[in-house]
C-alpha cells in the first residue's frame, strides 16, 4: 500500500463500500513497509497479531471513519502484549500487561496498530540518533535525520508507509520531525489527551499528539483518542469536538502574532522565506499579521532543560532493573543491580539528562535551578497568554533549519539542545501547537507552526487546513521515494 | 561551571557509573549546559510562584474501591528472577528502612 | 552535671481504605506475596497515580482529633531514593505543604497536665517489604507498596520518657476512636521513630539529635529512650560528643546499638509531583468531616460518670479501646442498666477474652444479646446461676438468649399464684419443720426451700419464694 495518495476518508470509503477489506489493506501495507523500511527504517517493532486484528475488525463490520485502518504508534506508548521499548537497551524485552488509554481508544475505534515507531531513546533527543535500535532515516534525503523524537512515527508517515501515527512531544517532538519530514503533525493542549501509558519524559510536558500528511486526517485521529481520562488526573474534562467535521478553511478577520523573537538570529533564510510566504498567503485569505514581542522567549530553552531534565531523572529512575526490562548480570549486591543495570541501559544523551536533572533538584542548586525556572515559566506562561488575548494565533517557523545531515549534531548537545528554541514555548505554556508544511529550502521541507489558545485545537486545524488546501504540499513526493515509484 | 566531584556526587544520587572519559565531557558538557541555564539568575523573579504542573482540573480524587486490575502472573511476567511469588534481587546491604 | 532531655517523635499510622493511596489496588494485612499489586504499585512504565479520597478524608480526621489547622491549597511531592521495595524510587509524600499542622495532645503526668505539641501530619504513600536471604539474596513483596499512611510529627516537647509513653498512649486511643486507623504496632500499623538529645540543665542550645529506631512497643519506646538518657549522660560526663546518628533498641539486651553515622549525604531531591495537579481542600468538607468525628474518648468517658452513673475506673476501662466504647454504647441503647452492662463487660466478658486470647470483636456476643441477657436477669426471668450458662451459650455460639432460655425451659417461676399453692401443700406435710422454725431452728427453712426447689426443678425464683414462706410460716 502506497498511502502518499490516500486520506482516511477515502480509505474508509473503500473499506465501508467492500471494495477492500481491512485485511488486505493491513496486508498490504505490511508489503508496503517490508519494502520503503529497508531504506526509512522508521520501526522498532511490527505488529505481529495486525493481520488477525485486521480480520476481527473485517468479521465486526467496518464502522467509524478509523474502522479497519492501520496506525502507527511511537514506541513509548505502551501496547499491551506487543514490545514496548521507549527505543531503549534499558527497556529492550519490555512486554506490556497493559495499554495506552490512544491505543485502547484507536483500537475502540476499529484502527489496527500497525507497529511500534522509532525514536531517540525515551524521546530525549531532536534527530532519533539516541535510539538504541539504530537511526531512522528522512524520505527526502536519506542521509539526513528525520528529526526527534518522533523522527520514525514521521517517516513512516512522510514514506506512505502508513496514513497516520501517533507521536508524543515534549519540547517539539512531533511539530519538529513533522516539519523536516513535510507532513502535518500537532500538539494538543496538556491535559487534552491522556498520558496513561505514555513512558514519561517529562510530566508537566509531554502530551500525545497525531502526524498525518492531511491535516483532516489528525483532525480524525486526534477526536478518536483525546478526552478526560479517570486514570490521567490531569487530563481534561472539557468535551472533545468532532474536530474532522467541524474543518472550515475560511481565515477572514483571524489576527496572527509573530513573534520577532521567533526570527532567529541563527534561522536559515530559506527557511525563512517559506514561512513568509505562507503568512503571505493568510494575508491573501483575509488574516492580519502583527509583529509582536515575547520578552522572556531567550529563556526558554533554559526553562525547558531545568524542568524537563529534572522531571524525567525522577521518572526514569524507576529503571534499576528489579522487576522489569535489563537486569545488568553479574552483580553482588542490590547497589550493584541498581548502578550497573541503569549504567549500562542508558544511552549517553539520557543519561545527561538524568545528570542534569538530578543536579538540579540537588540540595545546593533547586532553588537556583529548579524552582528559578519554575518561575520563570509562569512568566513565560503569562506572555504567551498576553499576545493570545487579542490574537487567535502565534506563528513562525517550526525550527531554525531543515533536515540536518545524521551525525551531523549529535556530538555537540547544546546545538542539539538550541534548535528546540521555536517548539519549547507551547510546551511551557501548556498551549495546542502544530507545524504544517509551507514549502521547500533547497529540496528539504519546511514547517510552519501554529499555535492557538488552550483547548482551541479546531482553530490550528482549521488554519492549518487553509494553507494545506493553498499550497496543495501534500501532492509532493518525498525526494527519495521517487525512484522507486 | 560545574566540578568532577559534584558530577560524581550527582552520579551517585543518580545511580550511575560513569566511566573515565564519560566523566570529563560530563564535566565539559554539562558545563556548557549549566552555564547556560544560570542565565536565568538575571531574570527577576521576585513574588512570582512557580508552576509545577499544568493540570488543568481542580480536586479530581478517586473513590475507594479495591480492585485487581492485573493479575500477579501478569505482574510477573517481566520480573527478571522470581521465587515463590516473590521478586528475587541480589542481597540488600543493610539498610535502616528495613524492617 | 544535670541534664535536660528533649524528645521529638515521628508516628506513621496505616490509614484504613480499601483501596492504595494512588492506585485501585486492595490493601489487606497478612495477603499473599504481592497477590495485591498491579502495574501502579509496581512502577511499570507510563503509569500514573490517583488519588484515594477515602485516605485523604482519613487523614483530615485525624490532624481534626489532633486539633491541626487544614491546609486547604496542596499538592504531593516526590522524594527521591533508589530500592527495591520502592518501584518508582519516589515515593509519594506532602513536604512542601502538609495536610495539617500545629495540632497538640494533652497528656497527665504525675497528675499534672501537659501540652504536646505537633509540628505537622501528612498523608504518604506506604513501601513493600523486603525479606533477606541467607543465600545472597533479597526478596520483595510489594503488597504493601501504595498503603496510605499519616505522618504525625510532634514538636520536641517532650521531656522524659515517660512523657513519650503517655504521648503515644493518647495519640494511640485519639487516632483509634476516629476510626481511621486500627493503630496495631504489632501488625504495622502503627510504627514510632523518635529523636532524643540531652544538654546541661540551663544551656540554652540543644543537643545533638539521635534517631531511634526499630522500637515495636510503647514499651521498648520508653526503654530505649531511658537507655539513651543515660548513655549520651554517660557520653558527655566523660567528655565525649554525642554523634548525629541513628540507633536501634535491641530488645534483648535493652540496650541502643548503633546503625549508622549520619553523613548528610542523604538528599531526597523533594519536588512537587507533576503527575498530579494541585488540589483543593474545601472548608466545607473539612467541617463535614468535622461534623462526622465519632465522639472521642475524653468525652465518652465524661458521659459514661456523669450522665450513666458509671464509676470513674470503669469508665476508664470501658473507654481504653473504640470497640469496647462502642460494644457498651449499643448495648446500652438496648435497654438494660448500663452500670449493670458495665459490670458484665468487665467481669464475665473480659475474663472470657483473656481465657481464649481474643477481642471482643472475634466473639459472637453482640450487644443487643448482652443487653437482653442482663434485662432477663433484672426483671427475674432468670437466675444469676442460670444467666452463666446463657452467656457461655451468647459468647461462643451466639444464641439469643431470650428464646434460648424459653426453649430449655429455663425460665425462672416467681409468680405467685403458681407457688403460693406449692408451698401450703410443702408446708401441710412437713410440721415438723414448721415447729423447729417456731422453735428458733432457722435450719428449718433452709429444708423447706430445699423441699419446693425439688419440686420445681430449681426453676423457682428464691426471693419469691422466701417471701410467701416468711409469710406463710409466721402466719401459722
Amino acid at each position: 500500500m502506497n498511502y502518499l495518495n490516500e486520506t482516511i476518508d477515502s480509505l474508509h470509503k473503500k473499506l465501508a463500500d467492500k471494495e477492500l477489506t481491512s485485511k488486505e489493506l493491513t496486508d498490504q501495507t505490511l508489503n508496503g513497509m517490508k519494502d520503503k523500511e529497508k531504506d526509512i527504517s522508521a520501526f522498532i517493532t511490527v505488529n505481529d497479531d495486525a493481520v488477525k486484528d485486521a480480520e476481527k475488525v473485517d468479521n465486526d463490520g467496518i464502522k467509524g471513519s478509523l474502522s479497519g485502518i492501520p496506525i502507527a504508534i511511537k514506541d513509548n506508548i505502551v501496547s499491551n502484549g506487543i514490545k514496548t521499548t521507549a527505543a531503549s537497551k534499558i527497556l529492550y524485552n519490555f512486554m506490556p500487561v497493559y495499554s495506552a488509554t490512544v491505543l485502547e481508544k484507536l483500537e475502540a475505534a476499529g484502527a489496527i496498530n500497525i507497529g511500534k515507531t522509532n525514536m531517540d531513546e525515551f524521546a530525549m533527543g531532536s534527530s532519533t540518533e539516541t535510539s538504541y535500535f539504530g537511526d531512522t532515516h528522512n524520505p527526502w534525503n536519506l542521509d539526513t535525520v528525520p528529526g526527534g523524537s518522533s523522527g520514525g512515527s514521521a517517516a513512516a508517515v512522510a514514506s506512505g508507509e502508513v496514513i497516520a501515527a501517533l507521536g508524543t512531544d515534549t519540547g517539539g517532538s512531533i511539530r519538529q520531525p513533522a516539519s523536516f519530514n513535510g507532513i502535518f503533525g500537532i500538539k494538543p493542549t496538556y491535559g487534552r489527551v491522556s498520558r496513561w501509558g505514555v513512558i514519561a519524559f517529562a510530566s508537566s510536558l509531554d502530551q500525545v499528539g497525531v502526524m498525518s500528511k492531511r491535516v483532516e486526517d489528525s483532525a480524525t485521529v486526534l477526536s478518536a483518542i483525546a478526552g478526560h481520562d479517570e486514570h490521567d488526573s490531569t487530563s481534561s474534562e472539557k468535551e472533545v469536538p468532532d474536530y474532522r467535521a467541524n474543518l472550515s478553511k475560511d481565515m477572514t478577520g483571524v489576527r496572527i502574532a509573530v513573534p520577532k523573537e521567533f526570527w532567529h538570529e541563527g534561522t536559515n533564510p530559506e527557511v525563512i522565506a517559506q514561512v513568509n510566504k505562507a503568512l503571505e498567503t493568510y494575508k491573501k485569505l483575509g488574516a492580519t499579521v502583527d509583529e509582536v514581542s515575547l520578552p522572556a522567549l531567550k529563556h526558554a530553552v533554559e526553562v525547558y532543560y531545568v524542568l524537563a531534565s529534572s522531571e524525567a531523572s525522577s521518572n526514569l529512575q524507576r529503571y534499576d532493573g528489579v522487576r522489569y526490562g535489563f537486569r545488568a548480570k553479574d552483580v553482588k549486591n542490590i547497589k550493584d543491580l541498581f548502578v550497573n543495570s541503569r549504567s549500562e541501559g542508558f544511552g549517553t544523551e539520557v543519561k545527561r539528562r538524568i545528570m542534569l536533572g538530578t543536579f538540579a533538584l540537588s540540595a545546593g542548586a533547586y532553588d537556583a535551578y529548579f524552582k528559578k525556572a519554575a518561575q520563570v515559566r509562569t512568566l513565560f506562561i503569562e506572555e504567551m497568554n498576553k499576545v493570545l488575548e487579542d490574537h487567535d494565533f502565534i506563528m513562525g517557523p517550526s525550527t531554525t533549519s531543515t533536515a540536518f545531515k545524521i551525525g551531523d549534531k549529535i556530538d555537540d548537545p547544546l546545538a542539539m539542545y538550541m534548535n528546540d528554541i521555536l517548539t519549547i514555548p507551547a510546551n511551557l505554556a501548556g498551549l495546542p501547537a502544530a507545524s504544517v508544511p509551507a514549502g521547500l529550502a533547497d529540496g528539504m521541507p519546511v514547517g510552519l507552526q501554529i499555535m492557538a489558545r488552550p483547548f482551541n485545537e479546531q482553530a490550528i486545524f482549521n488554519a492549518a487546513y487553509a494553507l494545506q488546501e493553498e499550497n496543495k504540499f501534500y501532492e509532493q513526493i518525498p525526494t527519495a521515494l521517487k525512484g522507486e515509484d | 561551571m560545574i566540578s568532577k566531584d559534584e558530577i560524581l556526587h550527582v552520579a551517585e544520587l543518580a545511580n550511575l557509573k560513569l566511566k573515565d572519559d564519560e566523566v570529563d565531557s560530563f564535566v565539559s558538557q554539562l558545563g556548557k549546559i549549566v552555564d547556560m541555564e544560570s542565565n536565568l539568575a538575571s531574570v527577576d523573579t521576585d513574588g512570582v510562584e512557580p508552576t509545577y504542573n499544568m493540570g488543568d482540573t481542580s480536586t479530581t480524587f478517586r473513590e475507594d474501591k479495591g480492585i485487581h486490575t492485573q493479575t500477579r502472573e501478569q505482574m510477573f511476567e517481566n520480573v527478571p528472577e522470581s521465587e515463590d511469588n516473590l521478586i528475587k534481587v541480589p542481597t540488600i546491604v543493610a539498610k535502616e528502612e528495613d524492617e | 552535671m544535670n541534664f535536660e532531655t528533649t524528645i521529638g517523635l515521628e508516628v506513621h499510622v496505616e490509614l484504613k481504605t480499601k483501596s492504595k493511596m494512588f492506585s485501585p489496588s486492595p490493601v489487606a494485612y497478612g495477603a499473599e506475596s504481592n497477590i495485591n499489586t498491579n502495574v501502579i504499585d509496581f512502577g511499570f512504565p507510563g503509569t500514573l497515580p490517583t488519588v484515594n479520597k477515602e485516605g485523604y478524608r482519613l487523614g483530615v480526621m485525624v490532624a481534626l482529633a489532633l486539633n491541626a489547622q487544614i491546609e486547604n491549597h496542596t499538592h504531593f511531592d516526590r522524594k527521591n531514593y533508589f530500592y527495591p521495595d520502592n518501584p518508582k524510587a519516589y515515593q509519594l509524600t506532602q513536604s512542601d505543604k502538609p495536610l495539617g499542622h500545629d495540632g497538640y495532645i494533652e497528656i497527665e503526668v504525675d497528675g499534672k497536665k501537659k501540652r504536646i505539641g505537633i509540628a505537622e501530619l501528612h498523608v504518604e504513600e506506604d513501601a513493600g517489604k523486603n525479606t533477606h536471604g541467607n543465600n545472597g539474596y533479597s526478596y520483595v513483596d510489594l503488597n504493601r507498596q501504595g498503603t496510605p499512611l499519616i505522618e504525625i510529627v510532634s514538636k520536641a516537647d517532650m521531656h522524659s520518657p515517660e512523657e513519650a509513653y503517655q504521648y503515644l498512649e493518647k495519640l494511640r486511643q485519639i487516632v483509634q476512636f476516629t476510626g481511621a486507623s486500627d493503630v496495631k504496632m504489632e501488625e504495622g500499623s502503627m510504627r514510632v521513630d523518635t529523636n532524643i538529645s540531652i544538654t546541661p540543665v540551663g544551656s540554652d542550645t540543644y543537643g545533638t539529635k539521635v534517631e531511634l529506631k526499630n522500637l515495636n512497643s510503647f514499651n521498648y519506646v520508653k526503654l530505649g529512650l531511658a537507655y539513651e538518657e543515660k548513655r549520651q549522660a554517660a557520653v558527655l560526663k566523660n567528655g565525649g560528643k554525642i554523634e548525629q546518628e541513628t540507633r536501634r533498641f535491641d530488645e534483648k539486651s535493652g540496650e541502643t546499638v548503633l546503625m549508622r553515622v549520619k553523613s548528610g549525604a542523604d538528599d531526597y531531591r523533594y519536588f512537587p509531583e507533576p503527575d498530579l495537579p494541585d488540589f483543593e481542600i474545601k472548608p466545607e468538607w473539612v467541617e463535614e468531616i468535622k461534623a462526622s468525628l465519632p465522639e472521642p474518648a475524653q468525652e465518652r468517658r465524661e458521659r459514661y460518670i456523669n450522665e450513666l452513673g458509671i464509676p470513674e475506673y470503669d469508665a476508664g476501662v470501658l473507654t481504653d479501646t473504640k470497640e469496647m466504647s462502642d460494644f457498651f454504647d449499643e448495648a446500652v441503647s438496648f435497654g438494660a442498666n448500663p452500670k449493670l452492662i458495665s459490670n458484665w463487660l468487665m467481669g464475665e466478658v473480659n475474663a472470657y477474652l483473656n481465657e481464649k486470647k481474643i477481642g471482643l470483636l472475634d466473639t459472637k456476643l453482640t450487644p443487643e444479646h448482652l443487653s437482653t441477657m442482663i434485662k432477663l436477669i433484672s426483671d427475674g426471668t432468670i437466675s444469676s446461676k442460670i444467666a452463666k450458662k446463657v452467656f457461655q451459650e451468647t459468647i461462643s455460639n451466639g444464641t439469643e438468649p431470650e428464646g434460648w432460655v424459653k426453649e430449655k425451659g429455663m425460665v425462672q417461676e416467681s409468680d405467685p399464684a403458681v407457688l403460693k399453692p406449692m408451698i401450703m401443700d410443702i408446708l401441710d406435710n412437713n410440721q415438723q419443720s414448721i415447729d423447729d422454725f417456731k422453735n428458733g431452728k432457722d435450719r428449718a427453712v433452709g429444708f423447706l426451700v430445699g423441699q419446693i426447689m425439688k419440686q420445681t426443678h430449681g426453676q423457682a425464683n428464691p426471693k419469691v419464694v422466701n417471701k410467701i414462706l416468711m409469710a406463710e410460716l409466721n402466719n401459722r
